[in-house]
């Protein structure tokens, strides 16, 4: 004790030996910490070199012998012992700036923390925080993080129905798949026909839910409704009840012959004096699937908005309208120059949100049409968006898991790109560091 | 001035005449769907579709043979479990981890949030076989707590997101004012944070829920055994299945299902205006 009070710990020194987690912390005179550190980076070295060094060898090769090595398995182990490394790494950049501080306080003080209990009050009163926060980066870590490496990865491999694994290896092919989606004709036609739909799915089914969301809030209002709450809870039943249940029974509603839609309502229609509609091919004809889809979306699609507007509508202050009014604005003028503003201000980052979930929308694809009618090329159907035509590459009967991953990381770019700067127009990030 | 008067008078139930004729057209239209599925789930004929009949013989027979001949039960109570874990799992998780970015500034906040806000948006449909592969090396496949794990994963970001954004709205002079009286990190989270934060709460715990019930995809990819599906994908068989296909039993289970969903939903319901305003205009 006495010898060390009065020595300099040097703070660089501390540092450095963290590079080995826990020599920096004796060096301290934390030997507790110390030894609780290297206890970690004993671990990880047996794991690495009985698991870890095996499972990067075979991630890098994909295997050598048939049937011995299962490629795919190798692939999964590899990008698990990435992120296993990653999480040491954590661990020792921690250690290391956990001894800088530690040497730092040695300086100023000439005493550290060296009980048990004194450390894990220090844990509890400054890493509170992470604690909180651990277990959400955690499970992130797998079930987020992992498969999009995975899919990172495979998009740089020949993982196709030829070389299905243990039968066949795969390989790494660099660049390949990219060059293949945008330069062999027959993958990019498909490719640009799929993307085209996509974008026009996107941009019509979110705006016609939010322009209807929108529409109703405002309407529904208006003071002098009578049964507010009954209509309300009407309004909100599409959200309630469970998507693929509706989705599911719109499908056959939708059916071309026996369907609810062509025989009932439509004859309903009918009755109507001088309107007469002929039945409508919803599921065969590609333009009416694709009308059918985005009535149905926009269906779902509303409540969502319509009940967050009516929350921005209920705190727009009254003295608001007033003031028009005494300043004679109409109708349409208080809408456009105060409430449109107002909602937009306070949702548009939702609303963007809302054309992100509608890009990756699978279920009502599949479920309403599974993608038909008809081929576009490369397993497409007509209606199949990006996200469905990924999935059909990858469960179909002859899968091609390389092109999928492609797709997937070309739109994950541009939606990405899209969202981001969406974002920052929006400040949606930037007024969080207001407070 | 009179002339005025009666114009105005004539285009407010001008107005009046709109509004309710909207608000009755847009309600026809969202409750005949669901009146036609729930009253084939009555009805006694074996349907081929869905269709609005007012003569036809009301029976509960879809019922029994949904309860005897079907695992439909198993089915439902499998989901009932993985959504109760599901939810309890991720409402801890979201709500520690939204307290957190709301109340604490720390090393890495920023950065890791809009991290994570955005490496979700990457779809994860191409690496299904990697769940696959990973439920196969660790023993989860056919699991609950497998799936259950994907579940809360999948919803942490964008809900912390909406947390934290919630949390922000509670004023933190009560912080302050605790902490002066001398209380620690954790009595400010329990004591103060958390009653103020319920309405959320509710919203995500509803949200957590219904989650289960309505997925498809990951369900009909990581559970095997018939007996270990949960009702979305048990159901599907009935109404996809185009050599045995059974429209009126598929609605008599969506109906049985969607009862307590819809139930709970307009339960909650008073919290969700206050839950989305706050947390989802945050950003």
């Amino acid at each position: 004790m006495t010898d060390q009070q009065g020595t300099k710990k040097s703070v660089r020194k501390a540092g450095l030996l963290s590079l080995i987690p826990g020599l920096g912390q004796i060096y301290n005179g934390q030997l507790l910490k110390g030894i609780l550190y290297l206890l970690i980076t004993c671990g990880f070295i047996i794991e690495l070199v009985t698991v870890g060094i095996p499972a990067f060898q075979g991630f890098i090769t994909l295997g050598t012998v048939p049937i011995r090595d299962h490629s795919l398995f190798l692939l999964v182990k590899g990008t698990l012992q990435i992120i296993m490394t990653f999480i040491y790494l954590m661990v020792m950049l921690l250690s290391i700036s956990d001894a800088r501080q530690v040497a730092k306080r040695w300086n100023q003080f000439g005493k550290v923390n060296r009980s048990a209990s004194s450390m894990l009050k220090n844990v509890w009163e400054n890493g509170f925080p992470y604690l909180l926060t651990i277990p959400a980066y955690f499970v992130m870590l797998f079930v987020i993080v992992f498969p999009v490496l995975v899919t990172l990865f495979m998009a740089f491999t020949n993982y196709d129905f030829y070389h299905i694994p243990p039968a066949k290896l795969i390989d790494w092919v660099g660049l390949q798949n990219f060059f293949n989606m945008f330069f062999l004709s027959s993958y990019r036609a498909t490719f640009v026909t799929v993307l085209g739909w996509t974008i026009v799915w996107t941009f019509l089914a979110t705006t016609c839910q939010i322009v209807l969301g929108i529409l109703t809030a405002v309407i529904t209002n208006q003071k002098f409704i009578v049964g507010r709450r009954l209509w309300r809870i009407i309004f909100l039943l599409p959200w309630a009840v469970p998507a693929f249940v509706t989705i599911m029974s719109f499908s056959n509603m939708f059916n071309d012959s026996i369907g609810a839609i062509n025989q009932q309502v439509l004859a309903f229609l009918n009755d109507i004096p001088f309107l007469h509609i002929q039945d409508i091919p919803w599921k065969t004809n590609p333009f009416w699937t694709k009308t059918a889809l985005i009535m149905i979306q926009t269906w779902l699609g509303f409540p969502y908005i319509f009940v967050m507007v009516t929350g921005v509508l209920q705190s727009i202050p009254d003295d608001l309208y007033e003031a028009a009014d005494i300043d004679g604005a109409n109708f349409v003028q208080k809408f456009t120059k105060i409430t449109l503003p107002m909602i937009l201000f306070a949702t548009a980052p939702v609303f963007i949100t809302q054309y992100t979930f509608n890009f990756n929308n699978f279920s009502i694809i599949y479920l309403f049409n599974s993608g038909g009618p008809g081929d576009v090329g490369g397993g497409a159907g007509a209606t199949d968006i990006l996200i469905s035509w990924i999935y059909k590459l990858t469960t179909g009967t002859s899968p091609q898991y390389q092109l999928a991953s492609a797709v997937t990381i070309v739109i994950s770019i541009i939606v990405i790109g899209i969202s981001l700067f969406a974002f920052k127009k929006t400040h949606a990030f930037s007024n969080e560091e207001m407070m | 001035m009179k002339k005025l008067l009666s114009s105005r008078k004539a285009s407010k139930s001008f107005n009046r005449f709109f509004t309710y004729l909207f608000l009755v057209t847009l309600s026809v239209i969202i409750i005949y769907p669901l009146l036609i599925t729930a009253q084939s789930a009555f009805n006694n004929t074996n349907l081929a579709a869905f269709s609005l009949d007012l003569n036809m013989h009301w029976t509960l027979d879809n019922f029994r043979q949904l309860f005897t001949e079907t695992l439909y039960l198993t089915w439902f109570k499998n989901t009932i479990v993985i959504a109760i874990f599901t939810m309890i799992i991720q409402v801890t998780i979201v709500t520690l981890a939204g307290y957190t970015y709301s109340r604490y500034r720390f090393k890495g906040r920023k950065n890791g949030l809009i991290f994570f806000l955005i490496i979700q948006m990457v779809p994860t449909m191409a690496a299904l076989t990697a769940f696959f592969v990973l439920g196969l090396i660790i023993n989860g496949l056919d699991h609950f707590w497998y799936l259950t794990m994907v579940y809360v994963g999948g919803g942490i970001p964008m809900n912390t997101w909406l947390m934290k954004g919630y949390f922000d709205t509670i004023p933190r002079d009560l912080d302050e004012s605790a902490r002066i009286d001398g209380a620690g990190h954790l009595r400010i989270l329990c004591q103060i944070n958390l009653p103020l934060a319920m309405p959320m709460i509710a919203v995500q715990a509803l949200w957590a829920f219904m989650g289960p019930f309505g997925d498809y995809l990951l369900a009909a990819f990581l559970l095997r055994t018939p007996s270990n599906l949960t009702v979305a994908v048990g159901l599907q068989q009935f109404i996809a299945n185009p050599t045995n296909q059974n429209v009126s039993m598929f609605a008599a289970g969506s109906f049985l299902i969607s009862i307590p969903i819809v139930l709970l939903f307009f339960f909650l319901q008073r919290y969700f205006q206050s839950g989305l305003t706050a947390g989802g205009t945050k950003g």
